[in-house]
């Protein structure tokens, strides 16, 4: 039987997420860890957009930052950052925004920016906006991945940094925000869907292992499961074998989908 | 027409106490070594702009210089928070930091518009989010010909923007290519202006789409090489990834900040010789 640990099943299952062909806006971490696994596994055309303007990155490892050297090297085209914003985010060109966050309430907003009771003088100061709230905006939909406890996942946020389903079904079309909203919350215990009605989160699919009392007990409000509750399967050898590869900085195999992107 | 100096006598005739300072370089290009210099002749009360204060502004935040942060995710990238500006959010260390907070995209309009000559600039940004209520700078607007609401947010007017760029000629004129993030903005959108470069040349080779700042629209340029250590001038240096790693733990403890600040700043030379490598 293999092992393996809850965040390579994480990462492996936001991997999944991402379609070959879409255009994803990349966020910084684990977003930008299973984006490049997409494009080494399933998706070799996945379309890798970062906001330092590199549209079409086709790295070979997995950058530290969103402007390593060879996110530009290897892009479509690079663009000024003002650019990448006004001209290719916001009209809705873009599939997927994808995001990490550091705490999510169950309509999907995400705070990045503080934990405390004071602005001024918070707790814990966080990094704060970044590209996030516009990506969330203008993105057809958004995929977050992030790491699943009561802390995480919380009743109410102390800053709402980026919006995502406001606060509830008509909050998007209110505020004007163009894009869909999220479509997956990927977690390193399953997987989290908005209900189509109320937009609320609902627990879509548990990982092998994991029971849904440990799903509910680390999440900060009263999360609600889907009566379709599905268990996903364990990730494959190959999969795992590839996400380790890709973490270690070792470049695919030859045997792997070539690294394509549109310039072929 | 842009002067060619030394980098001390460039910051010394462009940033002076209570300025407000904008540093760009959106991961490339940052300019590392300027801001040393800024710290090494002891600015204070600094209004630091920049989309990403990222180690640059942590280290000038830490050094005491800073008054004010105008800023839109203050991280170091990929590895985690910023130890010196949180210390100085959280604890009020060396002194209280004034937080304007945007977000990128914000920052970004916000050059442009400066650099346009506008007031302000309008996106589709800031809704449902907490930012307006903290931050100065944002309102919405009702579009004159659709009626739609939309985003407003005001013009960055730097005193002064520092850029690094891969190379000059002896006129000044300037020019770089690779992420080129929001420096042009800043360039323009400031009263006076600053560019280290990696060389200065006799002739600047043709490159077709590498941004040139003509002579004219820069004040002084300063030959530093490897001045974006430990970011990267495309085609000269590589990003040393694992000074941003060892910057997590140099920089949590005040006082080992202080102890780096000491030898690689204080103690190094304003116009020090090519980096070799040796990180911390």
């Amino acid at each position: 039987m293999l092992t393996y640990t809850p965040d390579e099943m994480m990462t492996i299952t936001a991997a999944r997420s991402m379609r070959n062909g879409m255009t994803c806006f990349v966020g910084i971490g684990l977003p930008s860890e299973a984006a490049n696994l997409a494009r080494r596994t399933h998706a070799p055309q996945l379309v890798l957009i970062y906001e330092s303007g590199t549209i079409g990155a086709k790295p070979d490892h997995v950058p530290l930052s969103i402007g390593d050297g060879v996110l530009a090297e290897t892009a479509d085209a690079v663009v000024s950052v003002p650019e990448i914003f006004n001209y290719w985010l916001q009209p809705g060109r873009i599939d997927v925004g994808f995001l990490g966050a550091a705490q999510l309430d169950r309509y999907g907003n995400i705070n990045t920016t503080m934990i405390g009771s004071s602005y001024d003088r918070p707790a814990v100061r966080l990094p704060g906006a970044g590209g996030a709230p516009e990506i969330a905006a203008a993105c057809k939909e958004v995929v977050v991945v992030l790491r699943q406890s009561r802390r995480t996942f919380a009743e109410r946020l102390d800053f709402v940094t980026t919006a995502g389903f406001g606060a509830g079904p008509a909050s998007r079309h209110e505020l004007g925000l163009s894009g869909g909203g999220p479509r997956l919350v990927i977690t390193d215990l399953g997987l989290l869907r908005p209900d189509p009605v109320s937009c609320e989160l609902v627990l879509a699919a548990i990982y092998p292992g994991v029971s849904v009392e440990q799903v509910r007990s680390s999440t900060g409000w009263d999360l609600a499961v889907s009566p379709d509750l599905s268990e996903l399967a364990a990730p494959s050898a190959a999969d795992l074998t590839a996400l380790r590869q890709l973490l270690a900085g070792e470049p695919a195999p030859a045997t792997a989908p070539s690294a394509g992107g549109s310039t072929t | 027409m842009a002067e060619i100096v030394t980098l001390a006598d460039a910051i010394a005739a462009t940033v002076h106490d209570g300025d407000t300072v904008a540093m760009e370089g959106f991961t490339h290009l940052i300019p590392h070594a300027a801001g040393h210099e800024v710290i090494r002749q002891r600015r204070r009360d600094l209004t630091l702009v920049r989309m990403t204060p990222d180690i640059i502004y942590d280290q000038l935040i830490g050094a005491g210089c800073a008054r004010k942060l105008v800023f839109g995710w203050a991280g170091n990238p990929g590895v985690g928070s910023l130890h010196r500006f949180r210390d100085a959010v959280e604890n009020a260390w060396p002194k209280a930091l004034e937080l304007e907070e945007h977000s990128h995209a914000g920052m970004a309009n916000r050059f442009v518009a400066g650099a346009s000559g506008l007031p302000f600039a309008v996106m589709r940004g800031y809704r449902g989010t907490s930012l307006p209520a903290w931050t100065t700078g944002v309102a919405e607007i009702t579009c004159p010909f659709t009626g739609e609401t939309l985003t407003a947010v005001s013009a960055l007017r730097p005193d002064v923007a520092v850029i690094h760029a891969q190379r000059a000629d002896r006129h000044g004129n300037v020019q770089y290519w690779g992420i080129s993030g929001v420096q042009k903005e800043a360039v323009l959108a400031s009263a006076r202006s600053v560019v280290t470069v990696e060389e200065v040349v006799d002739v600047l080779p043709p490159r077709p789409g590498a941004v040139v700042l003509p002579s004219w629209t820069v004040g002084y340029v300063a030959a530093v090489p490897g001045g974006a250590h430990p970011s990267y001038a495309l085609g000269y240096t590589e990003r040393d990834n694992d000074f941003y790693k060892a910057w997590d733990e140099i920089s949590r403890d005040r006082d080992r900040f202080g102890a780096w600040l000491d030898e690689h700043v204080y103690g190094a030379p304003a116009d020090p010789a090519p980096w070799t490598g040796a990180a911390c």
